[in-house]
């Protein structure tokens, strides 16, 4: 009878600790959620970088005629030199001039008769452009499944997220041109 | 790339989601790439050579229908033994929802993970309470790939998220060569005479009306009585009695009911007839049967669905007729029947265009996917125990 206090005592030992656990996972599973969503980041950011590479190389490759090379330089170089507010446009801006540009009638068959620099340079870019599309959907992915975390009634009680910012997705136009 | 890809169901009964993986690993290995293949099956089951064996699976109710998947403290030790000896670039898991090794190896494993979708099923399939648990382990998965329009909608409707689409290749060399059935003198070079009509194929279900069989019957009824050798073979899932009572009876025997046929009797099948017809009325996202045609190098005569635009190059590699019109498909059929010089062209450019949806092409975009999940990152490694 006098035990009683020990019995209650060790029941509510035991619900801290579980709920300790139980909250303890919770964070490091939203942590991982971040640590996926900076990683997709870095790798979307690697190949945007690399698309704008492969455009301006394709650019100065004295394969095309002087307006196009024109058109794909001066887009590539907006979408290199834009700042955070104007990013995705200027990126929506290049996946359309590509199109603009390798869409033309004839244009795949034409660098072809350059032989194995046009091929390469056009290998290269659809790899790149390809790779684009990827990364943003992973990133935006991970996006999507860290928001939905974070709005947890538990996550958003307790300061488990730290001061990681809420991600933002990112949205662009990045239809591959048709190589 | 040194690739570790899981397939979650046994080697030893054949399917779609094996014959995948098979196809995909042939093809990277092809490209120069390492490859190693982990799956359900008894240690001394015949694999090819890049496989490994994680031990008997068990046949499970799963998902509507019994499943052979392996799961357990032995295949889990096995999959963890493999991530630890394998040295991989990246860990590509098939179905990682199925209880089997690929949601065994999402747990097991840290790094670049890739997921791809095959399944696709209504809502109230998959009930929700499997969410939860899957979801720790899905959440590692880096990059998701679905097979199909209809896999991605399903994987966004019960996890979100998003996937990028790469259909499913086609093995083209299986269908390139093939000896006509018996009884079908296969495609000709010349135009038909009065003795031999040519013949017509259809390959699909027959009682499904999406598939467009109605349009070719009616087609036929004009077609059959102005040629009078012309035959017509139709292949595909279907009550055969029901197909031959919609023909006029002075056309029933030049209307052959194959029903449902085995893999090697489709692809002589192709090699049987001058022109394939694809009567199809719309629903198709890409059209395996047409690529199956095409890889065969067999005329086609389509009608012109999106899907089958696209696929045929707006008419370059297969002619188009409007969808549903029996008149249009009768006079494009006659045409062709005709014109031996055209169809050897269709023919020609049809196997050229094939290729764009050949094993190969796959796998340069899977490879895409590979790069741009391993791009800076370290390789694949054995996860803590205790942290999913």
């Amino acid at each position: 009878m006098s035990y009683d206090w020990i019995i209650d005592v060790l029941f509510w030992i035991a619900v801290v600790f579980l709920v300790g656990v139980y909250v303890s996972w919770r964070a490091t599973r939203l942590d991982r959620l971040h640590v996926r969503v900076e990683t997709a980041r870095a790798a979307l950011d690697a190949a945007l970088v690399r698309r704008a590479a492969a455009t301006l190389e394709l650019a100065a490759s004295r394969l095309l005629d002087p307006a196009t090379s024109l058109v794909l330089a001066t887009a590539a170089h907006e979408a290199r030199t834009a700042d955070a507010d104007g990013r995705e446009f200027a990126e929506s801006d290049l996946s359309r001039a590509l199109r603009a540009a390798v869409d033309q009638p004839g244009f795949v068959d034409a660098l072809a008769l350059h032989g194995g620099d046009g091929k390469a340079v056009l290998e290269e870019l659809s790899s790149a452009a390809a790779k684009v599309a990827y990364a943003r959907r992973f990133y935006n992915d991970a996006v999507s499944q860290a928001r939905i975390a974070r709005r947890k009634p538990l996550i958003r009680v307790l300061p488990l997220a730290g001061r990681a910012p809420l991600p933002d997705f990112f949205e662009i136009d990045d239809d591959p041109p048709g190589i | 790339m040194r690739a570790g890809i899981v397939c979650p169901y046994t080697w030893d009964v054949p399917g779609g989601v094996q014959q995948h993986i098979g196809d995909l690993a042939e093809a990277l290995i092809s490209l120069g790439h390492e490859v190693s293949v982990i799956t359900p099956a008894d240690d001394d089951a015949d694999l090819p050579p890049y496989a490994v064996a994680a031990g008997r699976a068990v046949p499970v109710p799963y998902n509507g229908s019994v499943a052979r998947l392996a799961f357990g403290f032995l295949s889990a030790g096995r999959v963890r033994r493999w991530i630890n000896e394998g040295g991989f670039d990246v860990l590509h898991v098939h179905e990682p929802a199925a209880p089997s090794l690929g949601i065994l190896a999402c747990w097991a494993a840290d790094g670049p993970i890739v997921g791809t979708f095959h399944a696709s099923y209504e809502k109230s399939r998959m009930v929700s309470v499997t969410a939860p648990i899957l979801r720790s382990a899905l959440e590692k998965i880096t990059g998701r790939i679905a097979v199909s329009e209809a896999a991605r909608t399903t994987l966004v409707e019960h996890l979100g998220g998003d996937a990028v689409l790469i259909p499913n290749g086609v093995a083209t060399e299986r269908y390139a060569m093939a000896e006509p059935l018996p009884g079908w003198r296969g495609r000709a070079d010349a135009p038909h005479g009065s003795g031999d009509g040519g013949a017509l194929g259809f390959l699909g279900r027959m009682d499904e009306p999406r598939k467009g069989l109605q349009v070719l019957l009616r087609a036929f009824e004009i077609l059959g009585r102005r040629r009078p050798g012309l035959r017509l073979l139709l292949a595909g899932p279907g009550d055969a009695d029901d197909v031959v009572s919609r023909v006029s009876p002075e056309l029933r025997d030049r209307v052959v009911v194959l029903g449902l046929v085995s893999e090697a009797d489709k692809v002589r099948a192709y090699h049987s007839v001058d022109v394939f017809v694809a009567p199809n009325l719309g629903g198709e996202s890409f059209g395996i049967v047409l690529a199956e045609a095409m890889s065969a190098g067999a005329p086609i005569l389509a009608s012109d669905i999106e899907a089958f635009d696209r696929v045929l190059r707006g008419g370059r590699a297969g002619a188009l007729f409007p969808a549903g019109d029996h008149e249009a498909l009768a006079a494009a059929a006659g045409e062709l029947l005709d014109d031996p010089a055209r169809r050897k062209q269709l023919s020609a450019e049809a196997r050229a265009a094939v290729r764009a949806y050949d094993w190969s092409a796959v796998a340069r975009d899977v490879l895409r996917v590979y790069e741009t999940v391993t791009d800076g990152r370290p390789r694949v490694v054995e996860s803590g125990l205790g942290a999913p």
